[in-house]
């Protein structure tokens, strides 16, 4: 996500400014239904459609609406980028460090370019600058055991492998760490000499870091969020504090593993350069590809029609990109590079691990007085191993003070994974609080009640706790028997972002047709039912009527599917150009009526008059009146109703969730078993209630996966990693799925003309925490270190040793 | 299969390790000429008369694939799921770990599911291949997929034709699954969005309907 500063102050004044020349006063609905809805009175752009009122007064949003791209996934029919095939295309393989750190004296390709079948080797060099010496040669130094060094493109996926395996690499060694606390030590090989100021290699990973200042392999601390710096004062805070929690939790590094690898499809054709990417981001690529080719962007088109799945690591071009149209520029042919299964584990992408220190003061009536953090991770080679910003923001606390810390080591860079940061820090804050809540004597639920303020995550904790049946809930470690039963929970915020560089297309063809036109990507969280739901909202129409045509640059630019910011981001301009299309339209049947156009309505597929019932027109036919083809009208996100918080985009208030997590904990084996979850979540006014389901289904089985199963494991002794593949990397599968039960409450907050909001990151914040905080429940015994394992039970309940 | 692999691993000559490779792929190995034209199960021979080396170029066979014979050119070295994929374009059949962990290659041989990235594709012989691609009947979709489009059982959709496999397989067979015999029919399925709830539901109300 991109992020650009800008004087909040400035941009105040340009809002007022043009808010006083061009707004409208309206009432919209404000608040939750059943608890505390009421209408607030807003100032919005004159041009807005008009305020949608809740949910259940509308025909489409908020139903549960088949995905219309389903019938292709069940089918077959879906195209990925991995079933990509262009006539004339080569398959590509890439050439990987087998060495974590060393200098690379030479690369022979000879054997592998006279391999029939072999059209083109590229590798990657050093940029020389005229009359300067490479310092570490001609070839860029390998920092981690994956680090791509080249590629082949070859008439057959086995003749690139057979090529690659042909290439004969020297590597002057030096010595590398992998280890986290290892590469903190004074004396411990150096990964970077230099100061970094951005990733080398993929995304942004998260929130918080600073590789320019530091020492040795540890950079940073960043110690601010776009939430602010530091508050009050730790030393005052903890003076007045009656209880004191001060605990240090340790999270695992994980890797993404989504189905689909990371990959393109590249066609460089003379005149312009087709790139089809599983990706999250196709605007993002296409800025990429444009950049490292000095392209104009408007030579540059991505395309992304289904893509197997991401979870924050598919925002870039990488390294891949690049190699593709090299090969395929040398080759003059379309060539298909999609990693293999080892090849992801290794380089694109994991989730950071931590060391977190956190000490929270409260005083006897629970007040919390101080909250103090203080982290350790490690991205690899890249950079964002901070935690987040949880721990600052979702318990109101006057003293705060975070230190967050990068650890370079010898390993894959880290990429974004839901809510990064957050999902680390949660797993330590929410079971601080839990153990401030029991040294307060006081129930976990009753004391979040207490201390948060969010009203969204009142109702959420309320209706939760109803369903979940918090109320057999047992004193911690007071089971019977060898099974022990245990109940938590875990709560989460995450902002309302807003990607302001969001437009989209909407066209009514003159035989009825309805299009929409975006580059913003449906990577499978329902993006493309969302819009046509929309749009058909706005038109009276029905969603089989829409067309969705998205995930293509030549298309308006969307937002990159990262941050839960594409719901928010793409949902208003899709309402807002299918409103001024409909308003064109029914300009046209006014004038064939002679009546005015702001008496018309469409509903169920009729150009109706509010004055004159008589007065009919199938929506078809209206098309008919056109004098052109289409009516095209092309919106961009607007300013949220009564101004941005920061300029970029971040809204108002937050996505709350509580979720709640019941386990068994088998004493004698330490096995535990996740058996069942409810989580309460808010995501605005809810669009589609089935794919939010879906979604939070998704966060939570990652949850689980986090808490309980996932970790890459490294061999220290020589830098690889030793479970890099689907067999050895541990997730769970449809044995370990717990029951889960979701809540979503609806919650309007009159920002936009859909006012509405995604789901990814808040559904997969909670759930390790609740987890984790179940197992305390249970045994009595807390573990602060995840996964959670049958052995580290065993060694919490003193078993082993 | 497994037999044959270890046969093949049990010979130390190229020459033999290939014959032995192919012995019971329902493919002749009687010399080039043969091996160029169109070979099918049907056209097997037990021994090859004339010694010739099977491969490693590639060799036209014929495969029944969703009710009819393909032909194809593909290498000795070519498994099933790169035959369906890579040569017959059939896509939907995903290939994600390559070494039978995953089951997002699944299909059906002779009506019973295979891991396809695990097997040759000169073991198939004449046996009948069903993929993702040939579930839905004369553009009639199957109750199964009918229930995951209206359960949400997708969500970026690479695992689906592996679960699909998975759970037609399991109503055509047991007409009354409980939810645990769901989650076993899906138990090798990996999924990393999470479809997995909504695949219970979806199977599970396939079977009350079908009652």
């Amino acid at each position: 996500m991109a992020l650009i500063p800008m004087s909040l102050r400035r941009l105040w004044q340009l809002q007022k400014k043009r808010y006083k020349m061009d707004t409208r006063k309206e009432k919209l609905p404000y608040g939750i239904p059943g608890h505390n809805l009421s209408e607030i009175d807003r100032e919005i752009p004159i041009g807005e459609p008009p305020v949608w009122p809740i949910n259940d007064k509308l025909k489409i949003i908020g139903k549960r609406v088949t995905r219309i791209d389903a019938i292709d996934k069940v089918t077959g029919n879906a195209k990925y980028t991995s079933d990509m095939k262009l006539p004339g295309m080569l398959y590509a393989k890439m050439l990987r460090s087998n060495v974590p750190h060393a200098v690379i004296t030479s690369i022979d390709i000879s054997k592998a370019k006279s391999l029939p079948g072999v059209h083109a080797i590229y590798l990657n060099e050093n940029t020389q600058k005229e009359g300067e010496e490479n310092k570490n040669g001609k070839y860029p130094m390998v920092k981690y055991v994956g680090q791509p060094l080249g590629g082949v493109a070859a008439e057959s996926l086995e003749i690139a492998k057979d090529a690659i395996s042909l290439i004969n690499v020297n590597y002057e060694k030096k010595p590398f760490v992998i280890d986290l606390e290892a590469a903190m030590e004074i004396n411990a090989p150096i990964v970077f000499d230099e100061l970094i100021t951005k990733q080398e290699d993929g995304g942004d990973v998260g929130e918080v870091h600073d590789g320019s200042k530091g020492e040795g392999n540890v950079r940073g601390p960043s110690t601010s969020s776009f939430f602010g710096g530091p508050r009050g004062s730790l030393e005052e805070g903890f003076k007045e504090a009656d209880v004191v929690v001060e605990r240090t939790y340790r999270t695992q590094v994980q890797t993404h593993m989504p189905l689909e690898t990371h990959g393109v499809v590249v066609d460089w054709r003379p005149d312009m350069m087709m790139v089809y990417a599983s990706t999250q981001n196709t605007n993002a690529v296409r800025n990429e590809m444009a950049s490292v080719f000095g392209l104009p962007k408007s030579k540059v088109r991505v395309v992304c029609e289904f893509m197997g799945g991401g979870f924050g690591a598919k925002h870039s071009a990488g390294s891949f990109g690049p190699m593709a149209a090299n090969l395929s520029k040398k080759s003059g042919r379309p060539v298909w590079l999609m990693l293999d299964r080892h090849e992801e584990h290794l380089a694109e992408g994991n989730r950071p691990n931590s060391i977190q220190y956190l000490k929270i003061g409260a005083k006897k009536d629970g007040t919390l007085t101080a909250i103090q953090q203080r982290s350790h991770g490690t991205a690899g080679v890249g950079l964002g191993a901070g935690v987040g910003r949880i721990a600052q923001v979702l318990y109101p606390c006057p003293n705060f003070a975070t230190e967050q810390y990068d650890v370079l080591t010898n390993a894959g860079p880290g990429a974004a994974w839901r809510a990064p940061g957050n999902v680390q820090g949660a797993f330590g804050l929410e079971q601080a609080i839990d153990e401030l809540a029991e040294k307060l004597q006081m129930d976990p639920l009753i004391y979040r009640d207490l201390i948060d303020k969010s009203e969204v995550r009142k109702v959420e904790r309320q209706r939760g706790a109803k369903l979940f049946d918090w109320s057999r809930r047992q004193p911690s470690g007071s089971g019977k028997g060898v099974v022990k039963k245990g109940l938590g929970v875990g709560q989460s915020t995450w902002p309302r972002f807003v990607t302001l560089d969001s437009s989209v297309e909407v066209k009514i063809h003159n035989d009825g047709g309805v299009e929409i036109r975006s580059s913003v990507q449906d990577i499978g969280t329902g993006t493309k039912t969302i819009l046509a739901q929309v749009v058909a909202e706005e038109l009276g129409l029905q969603v089989k009527d829409i067309t969705v045509n998205i995930g293509d640059t030549f298309f308006p630019v969307g937002p990159g599917s990262g941050g839960s910011v594409v719901t928010g981001s793409i949902t208003p301009p899709t309402r807002n150009a299918a409103f001024e299309a409909k308003n064109d339209l029914l300009k046209l049947v006014a004038k064939k009526w002679e009546t005015d156009s702001s008496e018309l309505f469409i509903e169920n597929g009729q150009v109706s008059s509010k004055k004159d019932t008589n007065l009919k027109m199938p929506f078809k036919e209206a098309t008919k009146l056109m004098r052109t083809s289409q009516i095209s009208k092309i919106a961009s996100r607007s300013d949220d109703y009564g101004g941005f918080q920061q300029p970029w985009g971040l809204a108002y208030g937050d996505l709350g969730s509580v979720q709640f997590a019941e386990v068994s904990v088998n004493t004698d084996t330490g096995f535990v078993k996740v058996d069942r979850i409810v989580a309460a979540h808010s995501c605005g006014r809810p669009l589609n209630i089935g794919q939010l389901e879906s979604q939070i289904n998704g966060g939570i089985i990652q949850g689980v996966s986090y808490a309980l199963y996932e970790n890459r494991v490294m061999d220290k002794a020589t830098g690889h990693m030793m479970n890099a593949n689907v067999d050895q990397y541990k997730v769970p599968f449809s044995m370990e799925i717990p029951e889960i039960e979701t809540l979503i409450v609806e919650e309007y907050s009159a920002l936009s003309s859909t006012d509405a909001y995604g789901i990814g990151e808040p559904a997969n914040i909670a759930t390790a925490a609740a987890v984790a905080n179940a197992v305390y429940n249970a045994i009595g015994v807390r573990l602060y270190e995840i996964p959670i394992t049958p052995s580290s039970i065993l060694k919490a309940l003193n078993k082993v040793s | 299969m497994e037999d044959k692999n270890q046969d093949s691993k049990s010979k130390p000559t190229k020459g033999l390790s290939r014959r032995s490779f192919i012995r019971g792929a329902g493919l002749s190995t009687a010399g080039s000429v043969l091996l160029t034209t169109n070979a099918f199960a049907l056209d097997y021979k037990e021994h090859p008369s004339d010694g010739k080396e099977f491969g490693p170029d590639a060799i036209t066979i014929k495969m029944k694939v969703n009710g009819l014979v393909k032909s194809l050119s593909v290498e000795p070295r070519t498994t099933l799921a790169s035959a369906i994929r890579d040569h017959l374009e059939l896509t939907g059949t995903k290939v994600v770990c390559d070494r039978g962990s995953c089951s997002a290659c699944t299909v059906y041989l002779e009506g019973k599911p295979v891991n396809s990235c695990m097997m040759s594709v000169f073991d198939v012989g004449d046996k009948e291949i069903t993929t993702i691609e040939g579930i839905a009947k004369n553009g009639k979709l199957h109750p199964v997929q009918e229930a995951f489009i209206e359960h949400d059982a997708t969500q970026c959709g690479y695992c689906t034709p592996g679960m699909i496999m998975s759970c037609v397989h399991l109503v055509e067979n047991n007409p009354n699954p409980n939810l645990e015999d769901v989650k076993d029919a899906t138990r090798g399925n990996l999924c990393r969005c999470g479809t997995h709830p909504h695949v219970f539901k979806a199977t599970l109300a396939v079977a009350k309907k079908t009652i």
